[in-house]
């Protein structure tokens, strides 16, 4: 099949777009400029070695994960329900899911102080039924909220997309097989949705480690995150050097768990590497 | 029907949970006082000057462009080269470009952001609009590849090349089977595409040039002074439209597709 | 394939717009690159009509991001507006334009104590535009020792009721300052002894916030927080349980100034917009609207007696005297990266 010719433009726009910067990126991490001379060195990913320093990777690996985890359990239900929906009603419930996203991400962020606060909205209500207020800002709980919040979209479009057009006639001939719902779900649904949910998974994940306005928004910046600290690095020290090592180490990282995600993948066809 | 109902009530806390915070923007898009800290009455004050400050009207106009067309092309983009990418041998090359591909899902935004504007500066673009939006198409099509590329895995491998052996040509096998068959993913992709771009910060704020501006950059730069309620209502004024638009198309879509499916 | 011709026709619309959008008249243009919300609207209008120009009024979030985009080149801004240790360093990298003093006749209403400082010791690069303290914000209702020194931040009556700032410089600032250190030390010994002031802090801090403290102070959330002096007099607006104090032991007083950057295509428009902003009555305009401290004499006369009377944005000389502008601490800034990380992560 010649289908591969349809990759040309891409691949042209990935060069240019992707690996160019990917090389700046390289460069500036395995140098350091003194006094407008660059030397070569590897001090920049050395440096990262510091206890300080791998301890915010593995917090931000954690959190994602969890994030993760969490928008899977919670997304994958809305994925289906919507799915077998009408087709007509389809579109507009996506979107439903969908809009939210489109106001702008720290007016949603602030929102979520006022009703999460220890005077907000929800402790409103809280006492309005007659029991104590509860601290339910700055810690991990709101964090994490705040992480699912942003990503369970990422989640049902992908798996929303795979399920809504499953081969009914698979499941009706587990139906005449004699399968139950539980055993269709296990042993019809879910293999088929694999791919979408490494899809969901991709984008909740990757994103979610570098990300870190949240945490620090609803954790009272109390967490120093991956993407703190090279913010911090390119904005506040000025040290793109630094800075781009530790995005280098973060990549190899992330992309080392995302060929050991893909390993769970059922459904190979035969490849290998990530997909 | 309990079934139905466990599903109801599910979807319904779902979109609470979704919506909750945009209820807050909207309730407090009517607050007299500029802080969300306080209620002191409600006003319609903040709808009156929102249509006198030209420049959030500027940025929201700029924010539409820019999402509208960073999505469209992002999708036709992205959904080709997924189609590519799953017509390729798999091996080195193919997974190459996929793990390529993931770089701008993977990176914090300050380092696409950076890297990125290093290279338009290095390639002598002038900053400006055009910057802008090659940046937003940047980030938006590894995204759409990666919501068309499982319905493609989904897709009956034989099916396009049955239509070929019956005749069809490549690109007409493209647009009659394959691409209805993957029209969920591209669909997904699309607005995964536009939510991005409409939302984004970063990227935008070192990739743009003078006078061209977004809301996120207009409402990140207010932070420091706390951001004018006009915001909040300006995004009320976004989500009804929405909603509205939303309604009229669902009612639509009912009409015309009810008569013809019949199930 | 309908939906694909309203697609069509919808990127036509835009492009239409943006055709109309981007070509003006040819008249003059000023670009303004400010901190937003930063300005009456009004006096950008009130320029463009008396100039004849057009003003492209853009807006950044933090001095460290306006820092990148004016030195990575390619953006032509003929005015901006950094805080004092930034024009330190923007000076040092040869960013910024001497400006022509005879072209702003009105610097001579600008107070002789916001001139000549160490940032920029003669008023070569920049004219101020706004000024301002660090200080402590607290709800009377439920603070009822005096606030007077920076010791109350540590004071364990009140744990789970402070607030400090999500910001390396104001939060090590604070620590140094309360030790009867200077603000911007080099000396690793004190350095390291404001670490161990921050985190002994730590478990009595509610949270570090950012630009949202505005909004819990107001809604009565937390009990003192480190704030500015020019949201404090917003914050005390809003609600009148709030008061603001300068420590004894000394506090930091920022300056945002006017500059005209090294590439500005317009420098002398440039020069008569920052003229233009000095005039007492819009100086004035601009104080009022935003709220924060002008350093035009003339115009705090022209100022409301409320906002004229205020110790918040107007504080005695005795109050500030101990107070000391922020300078671009250079090398030893990876020093506070290190601590702020420390700090962060002490569990």
């Amino acid at each position: 099949m010649k289908m591969k010719i349809f990759s040309y433009p891409y691949m042209l726009w990935l060069a240019i777009f992707i690996v160019v910067p990917l090389i700046l990126v390289l460069l500036y991490a395995v140098t350091v400029t003194e006094g407008g001379s660059i030397t070569f060195t590897i001090e920049n990913l050395r440096r990262f070695l510091d206890p300080n320093y791998i301890d915010v990777l593995w917090i931000s690996i954690k959190l994602a994960l969890e994030t993760t985890v969490i928008t899977l359990i919670l997304g994958y239900p809305i994925g289906m329900i919507i799915a077998k929906e009408k087709p007509s009603r389809r579109n507009t419930m996506i979107l439903l899911f969908v809009i939210p996203m489109w106001m702008n991400f720290l007016l949603r962020t602030y929102a979520w102080l006022t009703l999460l606060g220890k005077n907000g909205i929800i402790n409103y209500f809280i006492t309005l039924l007659g029991f104590e207020p509860m601290n339910l800002l700055y810690n991990d709980g709101a964090v994490l909220l705040g992480m699912v919040y942003n990503f369970l979209p990422f989640m049902v479009l992908p798996i929303y997309s795979v399920l809504a057009k499953i081969d009914y006639s698979l499941i009706e001939a587990a139906e005449d097989l004699g399968a139950n719902k539980y055993q269709i779900f296990t042993k019809v649904t879910l293999p088929l949705s694999v791919p979408g949910i490494i899809t969901g998974i991709t984008m909740v994940f990757m994103p979610a480690v570098s990300t870190f306005v949240i945490s620090r928004l609803l954790g009272g910046g109390q967490y120093m995150l991956i993407g703190n600290l090279i913010e911090q690095q390119f904005l506040w020290v000025g040290d793109w050097h630094f800075g781009s090592a530790i995005s280098i180490i973060m990549m190899i990282f992330i992309l080392i768990a995302m060929a050991i995600t893909s390993k769970f993948d059922t459904q190979k066809e035969g490849s290998s590497g990530l997909w | 029907m309990v079934r139905n109902g466990i599903k109801k009530l599910y979807m319904f806390i779902m979109l609470l949970f979704l919506y909750a915070p945009i209820i807050v923007l909207i309730i407090y898009s009517f607050n007299d006082s500029r802080s969300r800290g306080t209620w002191k009455g409600f006003t319609l004050k903040w709808y009156a000057e929102l249509f006198t400050n030209s420049d959030i009207l500027t940025a929201l106009y700029y924010t539409i462009l820019i999402a509208v067309l960073s999505s469209v092309i992002s999708t036709i983009v992205g959904t080709f080269a997924a189609i590519g990418i799953y017509g390729m041998k798999n091996g080195f090359a193919k997974n190459t470009v996929l793990n390529l591909n993931y770089l701008p899902v993977l990176n914090p935004d300050i380092v696409t952001a950076v890297s990125l504007m290093t290279l338009f500066k290095f390639l002598r673009l002038e900053f400006g609009f055009t910057t802008l939006l090659l940046s937003h198409i940047t980030f938006c099509i590894p995204y759409v590849i990666l919501s068309v590329l499982p319905k493609l895995r989904q897709m009956n491998k034989h099916l396009p090349e049955a239509a070929m052996d019956l005749g069809a040509t490549p690109f007409y096998a493209l647009r009659k089977v394959v691409i209805p068959e993957i029209m969920p993913g591209i669909v997904s992709g699309a607005l995964i595409a536009f939510t991005l771009s409409i939302d984004d910060f970063v990227i935008s704020f070192f990739n743009k040039g003078v006078g061209v501006t977004n809301l996120s950059i207009t409402i990140y730069s207010m932070a420091r002074r706390g951001i004018n309620p006009v915001i909040n209502a300006l995004s009320t004024l976004m989500f009804v439209i929405l909603l509205v638009l939303l309604i009229i198309i669902n009612k639509k879509d009912q009409k015309d597709l009810n008569p013809k499916k019949v199930r | 394939m309908k939906k694909t011709r309203i697609l069509l026709l919808i990127v036509l619309v835009l492009s239409v717009g943006i055709a109309l959008v981007g070509c003006g008249d040819d008249k003059p243009t000023l670009n303004v690159y400010n901190w937003g919300d930063y300005i009456d609207p009004e006096v950008i209008n009130d320029f463009e009509k008396e100039f004849g120009v057009k003003v492209n009024y853009d807006t950044f979030a933090t001095n460290e991001d306006m820092y990148v985009s004016i030195a990575k080149g390619g953006t032509n801004y003929d005015v901006t507006f950094p805080s004092d240790y930034m024009i330190e360093r923007m000076i040092a990298e040869d960013l910024l334009a001497k400006i022509d003093k005879d072209k702003i006749p009105n610097l001579q209403y600008i107070g002789e104590r916001y001139l000549n400082l160490d940032f920029d010791p003669n008023n070569e690069y920049s004219v101020p535009y706004m000024w301002g303290t660090v200080g402590i914000i607290y709800n009377k209702k439920m603070v009822d020792d005096v606030v007077d020194s920076w010791d109350i931040l540590w004071n364990e009556k009140y744990q789970g009721q402070i607030l400090m700032l999500d910001s390396q410089r104001e939060s090590i600032g604070v620590a140094l300052k309360k030790l009867g250190y200077s603000m911007n030390t080099r000396n690793m010994d004190e350095l390291e002894a404001a670490k161990e002031e921050l985190i002994k802090q730590k478990p009595l801090v509610y949270a570090y916030v950012g630009d949202e403290v505005k909004e819990l102070m107001v809604g009565e959330e937390a009990a003192l927080a480190v704030v500015w002096s020019g949201d404090a007099v917003a914050m005390i607006r809003e609600n009148e349980n709030l008061a603001y104090a300068i420590p004894k032991e000394g506090s930091n007083i920022w300056f945002d100034n006017m500059v005209i950057p090294k590439n500005a295509p317009n420098k002398e428009l440039a020069e008569e917009f920052i003229n233009f902003m000095n005039r007492p009555e819009i100086a004035a305009r601009n104080a009022e609207y935003i709220g924060y401290s002008t350093p035009n004499t003339q115009a705090l006369e022209l100022l409301p007696e409320e906002l004229k009377n205020s110790d918040v944005a107007y504080p005695s000389d005795k109050a500030i005297e101990n107070t000391e502008i922020f300078l671009d601490v250079k090398d030893v800034l990876t020093i506070y990266d290190n601590i702020w990380l420390e700090v962060k992560s002490h569990r």
